[in-house]
């Protein structure tokens, strides 16, 4: 069999890491992603079933860490689920074992690139790039919004602390749109 | 402009895309009901101006359907409700 080289969503062997004066955007390649929707009428069987396997289905617009499995909600009945990629590299097959036929699961970790950002105060940053009001939203906030034309998924882990997920196709153009924005603000 | 999600709280408007009359949640059965009511339901819409439910898209947020109770003259939304609790609660299964 061919031996491939796995490449990260930047195209390099290696993940990038990138400063800007107190800004520092790390692309995240040990993060193992996939999707959980409950089908229909089958929530409480789906919340059951994720309270005993240790998955957490956090509320409206927030993550919850939890160990192995952290978890964002996404949309009504809807969660993306994060793991280490060392260890829950087949994270869709480890959820479906667990959770059984009560919510649809579906493998992400290679449809997204991952970034943390972390500066002693992002707000001046981000509010250049998204709408969501980075600065009063509480810690643990999570939602869907806008960086230049494409859809992300902004995660609030502190006022220093944010992990974004952008579409893997796009990431060369949401990290040149994360440097011009921290160019303009820091 | 600023919408009140039921689930995500106040959002900006221009992360909503706007379709039209909610009218088109209730779709006839194209087998039974008869051209005549098809033509209606695909080609007819009242312009009231006042009170109108409309269907409203989260495009940039969690990518729900809406229907917003809106006044077209003032422009003032009373009611912003999920659109699959209100096709449920007018009989359909989805």
């Amino acid at each position: 069999m061919a031996s491939l080289m796995a490449m990260t969503a930047l195209g390099r062997r290696e993940p990038t890491t990138v400063t800007h004066g107190p800004l520092t955007i790390t692309e995240r390649t040990d993060v193992a992603l996939a999707s959980v929707a409950a089908r229909k009428g089958r929530m409480a069987d789906l919340a059951q079933a994720a309270q005993a396997a240790g998955t957490p289905l956090p509320g409206p617009a927030t993550h919850q860490r939890g160990t192995p499995y952290s978890a964002f909600w996404t949309a009504p009945e809807m969660w993306f689920v994060e793991a280490p990629f060392a260890t829950h590299e087949l994270i869709a097959e480890m959820l479906k074992a667990a959770l059984g036929d009560a919510a649809s699961i579906t493998e992400q970790t290679d449809a997204w690139v991952a970034f943390d950002l972390a500066a002693p105060d992002l707000s001046p940053v981000l509010e250049r790039l998204c709408n969501v009001d980075f600065r009063h939203v509480p810690d643990g906030h999570a939602t869907r919004t806008m960086m230049e034309h494409l859809g992300v998924y902004l995660i609030k882990h502190g006022p220093k602390e944010a992990r974004l997920y952008g579409p893997r196709s796009s990431a060369e153009s949401l990290l040149h749109a994360l440097e011009t924005a921290a160019h303009s603000a820091l | 402009m600023i919408i009140h999600h039921p689930i995500l709280g106040p959002r900006d408007a221009q992360e909503f895309v706007y379709l039209g009359d909610a009218n088109l949640i209730d779709r006839p059965d194209g087998m039974t009901a008869g051209v005549e009511v098809f033509h209606e339901y695909l080609y007819q819409r009242t312009n009231p101006a006042g009170e109108h439910q409309e269907l409203w898209y989260h495009e940039q947020g969690d990518r729900s359907w809406l229907v917003i109770t809106r006044n077209t003259v003032t422009h003032e939304i009373t009611k912003v409700e999920l659109a699959r609790d209100v096709a449920r609660s007018r009989g359909r299964s989805k």
